[in-house]
């Protein structure tokens, strides 16, 4: 597991470098620039069909963003727990078996 | 009657709840709705369709062969979700996220995770306005089936070659990330030739917008995979065997 705790900050740090070494940037979405881009290169474009619903604001789009991340989590962490359950008392019951 | 009952247990029943339920943020690979022309959204819902067929029928048939599995199942789909949840900095100065598909494929081979990608798409795109019905197809093309694909065949050739596990899976996640967004990009510079340099000059475009905006978070992605697969390596051990996810001796590296 201490393998784990290593590769995780690897990508803890992956994650802020570009803070600092893009200071001042904007951090949008990379699909809005590519709207941008389509812009340029074909500026009489018109988007032919919008979105059937949109949430109403930054705050409900976040929240709903929340929900995902807890609930996707949520079912990560309870199979993590219910597997090393099941291991121990396997190991438990016949100490050889368990064991890889 | 019997074989759904057995499929849409509680498990699933979570787990397919979430995923209608919890919709998507503001992604950063999806083509827009309307953004693409009309015959090119055809085009690419057509050459989706048979894949989520094949989809329907890889998962059916793992559930089928290995029912313990389920779980394995609902992990992977709930790794995606995460995953496409982390919009991450990257070195380009805007944000993207991963795709999360890479597990769910080394487990399950390269079509299960169509149905999963999809489902993801489909409902971001109806609760949250990212990406977009008619864009669907080319959206669910892109991540759901090349970025598998190429996780697959990596996963394969890099086992073939004697590489680590570990290393093969991190490699077969992170070149199906980047994979994903070089699609992207080719299918909006099809759509969207410039008039000057055509396909290629709007390729370079919207690559070094899409791919390389990419690359920490393919990485990133390749190494959180591998702490999951590391997890079901010490834990699940029979289960992977099950599914056939190593090659021959792979497990003993």
């Amino acid at each position: 597991m201490k393998k784990n705790v290593i590769l995780i900050s690897v990508v803890v740090i992956l994650a802020i470098f570009p803070l600092f070494i893009q200071k001042g940037a904007e951090f949008g979405g990379a699909d809005g620039e590519a709207e941008a881009a389509i812009g340029e290169i074909n500026a009489s474009y018109e988007p032919w069909f919008s979105s059937i619903w949109e949430p109403p604001s930054g705050e409900i789009e976040s929240l709903l963003f929340c929900l995902q991340a807890a609930i996707g989590a949520g079912f990560i962490g309870y199979f993590v727990g219910l597997t090393r359950g099941k291991y121990k008392r396997k190991d438990n019951v016949n100490n050889k078996e368990g064991q890889i | 009657m019997n074989k759904l009952k057995s499929i849409f247990n509680w498990k699933m029943i979570y787990f397919l709840a979430f995923v209608m339920i919890v919709p998507k943020q503001a992604f950063a690979m999806h083509i827009m709705e309307g953004f693409l022309p009309v015959e090119w959204a055809i085009f690419w819902w057509a050459v989706t369709i048979p894949f989520l067929i094949l989809g329907f029928r890889s998962i059916r048939k793992t559930i089928k062969e290995n029912p313990d599995t389920k779980m394995m199942l609902g992990l992977s789909g709930a790794f995606a979700f995460v995953l496409s949840a982390l919009k991450i900095p990257s070195v380009t100065g805007s944000c993207s996220h991963p795709t999360g598909v890479g597990l769910g494929t080394v487990l399950f081979g390269p079509f299960a995770m169509s149905i999963v990608g999809f489902i993801v798409l489909l409902f971001q795109s109806l609760l949250l306005a990212h990406g977009g019905l008619t864009t669907l197809g080319a959206n669910a093309f892109s991540m759901a089936v090349v970025g598998p694909l190429i996780a697959y065949g990596v996963y394969k050739g890099a086992s073939k070659a004697g590489l680590t596990f570990a290393f093969a899976v991190f490699l077969a996640a992170t070149l199906g990330d980047l994979g994903t967004y070089l699609v992207t990009s080719i299918q909006l510079a099809l759509a969207f030739p410039s008039e000057v340099g055509g396909f290629f000059a709007s390729f370079t475009k919207f690559s070094t917008i899409f791919a390389l905006t990419q690359i920490p978070l393919a990485i990133s992605e390749g190494i959180l995979t591998v702490v999951i697969m590391n997890f079901l390596k010490k834990y699940n051990v029979a289960e992977l065997k099950a599914l056939r996810v190593f090659s021959k001796g792979a497990e003993q590296r």
